[in-house]
């Protein structure tokens, strides 16, 4: 491999680097989630045609299904920053792992409230103890839990590794998520999009779904990027190249 | 037009439930992308407040010396 990516990795995991390299991409990233984003909605919401059982309901799917992969992506993500931060113990894994933790929660929590809205009527409750719907809220606990670890410390780098703890042992669960429609029976249905082997939905619902899952990857890098650059001002506040933004604001 | 605008709205009589769940969506990613914009210009204040405060004491030496004595 050309020795150059390790290099600009190195180099980018300095903060003052990744600061103003977040900069430069962040409003890039939200403009993509912005024109994929809506490109979707009307896709989903005006162009795809009722389904023929669920009506208009299942119109719903094409902000469900793509939060849910988000809040299993950025676990992932988050787990493997984590593993980073308490191997190599990197100041930048730090960062993106406990800045990556909130979105997540976030993503979860609306994957779980149009999931309800969804089975409200589809399946005449609002929740059930079902495979699926419970270890996505364990999901749930988990980001939360992660939070209020990282923030029950003084120390905001010992909060986070002992938080990058409990990300990387409840990265368990991200595969019973993802497989608890195969290994239990539940009411949540199986999946309809597959990877490998054709996938079990219209094309005219299928590309708005894909579209608004590629504007929330989008979406997550410009939020990622956000908290990232606000928690490296706070963590190297005391530093010059803060300073020296900090002065540049001033004058501004 | 405005028969297919009040349809749309409408959603096949399933409103209350769509619409909820996009008001959720924006609602909650919109919270997620203010908060680090507001916690960055409060970073932001608290140190431009420390900085002027150590640049004032820099400037007056004495004064700041007496009074602590």
């Amino acid at each position: 491999m050309a020795n150059w990516i390790p290099l600009w990795l190195h180099k980018l995991s300095s903060p003052p680097v990744f600061y103003r390299f977040a900069g430069t991409l962040r409003p890039w990233a939200i403009a993509l989630a912005l024109v994929l984003g809506l490109v979707a909605l009307y896709g989903g919401l005006v162009l795809a045609p009722p389904d023929y059982q669920q009506g208009d309901d299942y119109r719903i799917i094409f902000i469900h299904v793509p939060c849910a992969w988000m809040s299993l992506f950025i676990y992932a993500l988050m787990g493997i920053a984590a593993f980073i931060a308490l191997v190599w113990r990197i100041k930048l894994a730090e960062v993106v792992a406990m800045a990556s933790a909130p979105i997540g929660a976030a993503f979860t929590f609306i994957t779980l409230v149009t999931g309800s809205l969804w089975g409200e009527r589809m399946w005449g409750t609002w929740w059930t103890w079902d495979a699926r719907l419970t270890s996505e809220l364990v999901l749930l606990f988990l980001y939360l839990g992660v939070i209020a670890l990282y923030h029950s410390f003084e120390d905001r780098r010992q909060g986070a590794r002992t938080a990058a703890f409990l990300a990387l042992i409840g990265i368990v669960n991200v595969p019973i998520v993802h497989f608890s429609v195969n290994w239990w029976n539940t009411l949540h249905q199986g999946s309809t999009i597959r990877l490998l082997g054709p996938s079990t939905i219209a094309p005219s619902m299928i590309w708005p779904l894909l579209t608004m899952m590629i504007a929330t990857k989008c979406y997550y890098v410009a939020s990622l990027f956000g908290r990232a650059r606000a928690d490296l001002l706070a963590l190297e506040s005391g530093k010059d190249w803060v300073r020296q933004i900090a002065e540049g604001e001033v004058r501004r | 037009m405005s028969g297919s605008l009040q349809s749309f709205f409408a959603m096949g009589g399933y409103a209350a439930y769509v619409w909820p769940a996009y008001g959720v969506f924006f609602v909650v990613l919109l919270i997620d992308w203010l908060a680090p914009q507001w916690r960055q210009r409060r970073v932001l204040r608290e140190l431009r407040g420390r900085l002027a405060r150590q640049e004032a004491r820099k400037e007056r030496p004495h004064r700041n010396s007496a009074a602590s004595t």
